[in-house]
C-alpha cells in the first residue's frame, strides 16, 4: 500500500485569537505552528496502514516554505517522503488548492510509474473548514471519495478499502475500489508521539519541492473579525470547597438537579 | 433566480438544521420559487413542513441503483435541477446545512459544476455589482463564513453568477414563509456514472448507551486540570448527579485517559446545553467552539486568568481534585435529605 498524506500548516491558535491591524490574516507574531487534529490523525493512520500492509507513506503540503516543519514531524511519526508545494504564504482558496494538487499528483505518480493506492486528507482545514479540496481532487483524478472516516479497513485482497463513520445515530459504511481519496477525523486512532530516531530521521530527511500554478478563487476574502461575545468575565463564586453551598444553589435555580 | 436547498429527513420530518438553510434559502432567494431534494420519497409531516416554509418543488431521489445515501448520486440529482444555470442567464444558489451530509454533498457539486463551495455561512446576499478585479462576470455574492469553527468570521465577495452555500445552523432561526407554498412532489433519477453509483453507504444502527453527548441537557466535562484518568470517576459521578453527560478536552483524549467520542470542540462535538461545567479546562477557543452555545457556563479552575474564566457565567477558583469530590458530596447528602 503506497499512501499519499495531505496536511496543512497553521498557526497553534490558544486561549485568544489577534488579528494582524489590516484584518487580513491571525497574527501569528507570538505562535507556533501546527496541523488539524484530522491530519495528524490521517498521517498517524497511514503509517498503520503501512505497518499492516507494507509500503510507503509520503506526506505532501502546499504552503509557506516554513512548512517544511510540518512535513518533517510527519516524517518523525513514521511518513517515509515527504514533498512541499511552495507558495508565498498566501492562503489559496479550496479550487485552487485542489487543482494544484490533483497536478502534484499526477506528477507524483509518473515519476512512480503508478498511482498511489490511497490518499488521505483531513475532513476539513482548521483555519478555513472549507470541507471540499479532498473531494475535489477526488474528481479530478476520477477517484471514488469518502469523507469524515472514523474507521478505515483495507480488504484482504488490497483492491478496496472500507471507510466508516457514524451519522445521525447510524453508521454509514463506503466500500471504494482502490485507488481512493478518504478524508478522516480525529478519533479514527490515536496518533504517536515522535521518537528519538524518529526525529533524528526527520531532520536529516530531504523534501523535494515543487512550485505549484494557482488560479484565482471566484471567493475573494475581504477580512477577518473576531466575533463578539456577550460573556465578558465571570462572576465567580467563591474560592476552593467554600464556594460549594453556592454552586448547589446555582444548580437549585438552574433546575438541573432533582 | 434559482435556488434550491438540499434537505435532510428524519423519519417524516425534516431536521432542524435543514429548515434553517431553507429560511436561509428563501432569504437569499428573495421571493423566488425554492426548491428541494429529499433522498427519501417525503411523508406527508415533512411535506406539511416544507410548505410552510415556502418550499414549492419537492424533488425525491429515485434513481433504481442507489439503495443508501449517495453523495455524489445526490449532487448529480442537484446539478440537474439548477441545468438551466448551463444557459448562462440565471443566478443560482444551492443550499445546504453545513452538517457531514451537506457539505459532503455540496462538495461533490461543486466538483461536478465548477461552482464554489462557500462553507459554514452565517449570511449570505446577492449582489447586483461587485467590484471589478474578480473573476465574475458581473454580479455575486456578499458572504459572511465562520473560521476556526466560529472563532473567527470572514467577509467575502463570491465573483460568480452561481454559489453553493452550507449554513451553520446556530446562525438561522427556523422561521416558515409568509405565505405557505403549494407543494408539488416529483421523483429525480438523474443519469448516473458507474462512480457515482460507487459510492454508496450502507447503514448500521450505532449501539447507543447512556446520555447522548450532543443532545444532553447537562455536559461536565474535564480537561488536563482532572490530572489523569483516574480522576474521572468524580466527572462522572457528578454528571450522573446532574441527570448529564462526560465531556472532555483534547488533552484528554490524546493523553489517552478517555475516548474521542467525549471530546468537545473543533475536531470533536458541539454541544449546546442548559448547563455546562468545564472542570480544570484552560478554554482555548477550540474547546470553546464546541460549547459556546451553552445557556450557562460554570468553570472550575486553579488559575483565575485561564479564558475559560472570562467567558463562562459562573467561576470557582480552586483545585478540582478537592473541589469536586465536595461537590458530590454535598449533592449526595442533599438528594438523600430531601
Ligand atoms: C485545529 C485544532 C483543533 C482543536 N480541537 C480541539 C477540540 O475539539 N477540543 C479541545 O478541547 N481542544 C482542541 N484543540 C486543542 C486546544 O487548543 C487545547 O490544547 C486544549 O483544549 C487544551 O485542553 P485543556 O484545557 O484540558 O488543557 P490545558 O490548556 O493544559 O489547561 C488545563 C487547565 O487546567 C487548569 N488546572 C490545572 N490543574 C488544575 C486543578 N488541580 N484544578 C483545577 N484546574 C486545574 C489549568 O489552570 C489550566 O487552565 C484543538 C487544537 C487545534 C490546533
Amino acid at each position: 500500500m503506497d499512501v499519499l498524506v495531505y496536511v496543512k500548516r497553521v498557526p497553534a491558535v490558544g486561549g485568544r485569537i489577534v488579528l494582524t491591524p489590516d484584518g487580513r490574516e491571525v497574527d501569528t507574531s507570538m505562535l507556533g505552528f501546527t496541523v488539524s487534529p484530522h491530519e495528524e490523525c490521517a498521517v498517524e493512520e497511514a503509517v498503520q496502514i503501512t505497518e499492516r500492509h507494507g509500503g510507503t507513506v509520503t506526506v505532501s503540503t502546499m504552503g509557506p516554505p516554513e512548512a517544511i516543519e510540518q512535513l518533517r514531524t510527519a516524517i518523525s511519526v513514521g511518513a517515509h517522503a515527504a514533498h512541499l508545494l511552495v507558495t508565498t504564504g498566501v492562503d489559496a482558496g479550496p479550487i485552487a488548492t485542489s487543482r494544484a494538487l490533483a497536478s502534484s499528483v499526477r506528477e507524483l505518480e509518473g515519476g512512480r510509474g503508478r498511482p498511489f493506492d490511497l490518499i488521505l486528507c483531513g475532513n476539513e482545514a482548521a483555519d478555513t473548514g472549507d470541507h471540499q479540496v479532498g473531494v475535489r481532487l477526488a474528481h479530478a483524478l476520477g477517484r471514488p471519495c469518502a469523507t469524515g472516516v472514523k474507521q478505515l479497513q483495507i480488504e484482504a485482497t488490497g483492491e478496496s478499502v472500507e471507510a466508516s463513520r457514524e451519522y445521525r445515530g447510524s453508521q454509514e459504511h463506503f466500500t471504494l475500489r482502490l485507488p481512493a481519496v478518504v478524508t478522516v477525523k480525529e478519533g479514527i486512532n490515536l496518533p504517536r508521539y515522535p521518537s528519538l530516531p524518529g526525529r533524528m530521521r526527520a531532520k536529516k530527511a530531504d523534501v523535494s519541492t515543487a512550485t505549484p500554478t494557482l488560479e484565482p478563487e471566484p471567493l475573494v476574502m475581504q477580512r477577518l473579525r473576531v466575533p463578539r461575545t456577550e460573556r465578558t468575565s465571570a462572576e465567580v463564586l467563591g474560592h476552593g470547597v467554600d464556594a460549594v453551598p453556592a454552586l448547589v444553589a446555582l444548580f437549585e435555580t438552574l433546575g438541573v438537579v432533582p | 433566480m434559482i435556488t434550491v436547498c438540499f434537505v435532510e429527513l428524519d423519519g417524516d420530518e425534516v431536521v432542524d438544521a435543514s429548515l434553517r438553510a431553507v429560511t436561509f434559502a428563501r432569504r437569499l432567494g428573495g421571493g423566488a420559487p425554492l426548491g428541494c431534494l429529499v433522498l427519501d420519497r417525503p411523508g406527508p409531516g415533512a411535506l406539511a413542513q416544507l410548505a410552510a416554509f415556502g418550499v414549492a418543488d419537492v424533488r425525491h431521489l429515485d434513481a433504481g441503483d442507489v439503495h443508501g445515501y449517495a453523495p455524489m448520486a445526490a449532487a448529480a440529482a442537484l446539478a440537474e435541477m439548477v441545468a438551466p444555470f448551463d444557459d448562462g442567464v440565471d443566478v443560482v444558489a444551492v443550499v445546504a446545512a453545513a452538517t457531514d451530509h451537506g457539505n459532503e454533498v455540496l462538495a461533490h457539486l461543486g466538483a461536478t459544476t465548477g461552482l464554489e463551495l462557500v462553507a459554514n455561512c452565517v449570511d449570505a446576499q446577492v449582489q447586483a455589482e461587485v467590484e471589478p478585479g474578480g473573476p465574475g462576470n458581473g454580479g455575486g455574492f456578499a458572504v459572511v463564513r465562520q473560521r476556526w469553527a466560529g472563532s473567527l468570521l470572514e467577509d467575502a465577495v463570491l465573483h460568480a453568477r452561481g454559489g453553493l452555500f452550507s449554513v451553520v445552523a446556530e446562525a438561522v432561526t427556523a422561521e416558515p414563509s409568509p405565505v405557505a407554498a403549494e407543494v408539488t412532489v416529483r421523483p429525480i433519477a438523474p443519469a448516473l456514472t458507474p462512480l457515482d453509483l460507487a459510492v454508496q453507504a450502507v447503514e448500521t444502527r450505532s449501539e447507543g448507551g447512556g446520555v447522548s453527548l450532543a443532545s444532553a441537557r447537562v455536559v461536565v466535562s474535564g480537561g488536563r486540570g482532572i490530572g489523569g484518568a483516574e480522576g474521572f470517576g468524580v466527572v462522572e459521578e457528578l454528571a450522573t448527579l446532574l441527570g448529564g453527560a462526560v465531556g472532555v478536552s483534547r488533552a484528554v483524549t490524546s493523553a489517552g485517559w478517555r475516548p474521542h467520542r467525549e471530546q468537545v470542540g473543533q475536531t470533536g462535538t458541539r454541544v449546546a446545553p442548559h448547563l455546562y461545567v468545564a472542570c480544570g479546562i484552560s478554554g482555548a477557543i477550540q474547546h470553546l467552539a464546541g460549547c459556546q452555545g451553552a445557556t450557562h457556563m460554570v468553570a472550575i479552575n486553579t488559575d483565575p486568568d485561564a479564558p475559560i474564566m472570562a467567558r463562562a457565567d459562573y467561576a470557582i477558583v480552586g483545585d478540582v481534585s478537592v473541589v469536586l469530590p465536595a461537590l458530590v458530596d454535598a449533592l449526595r447528602h442533599r438528594t438523600a435529605g430531601s
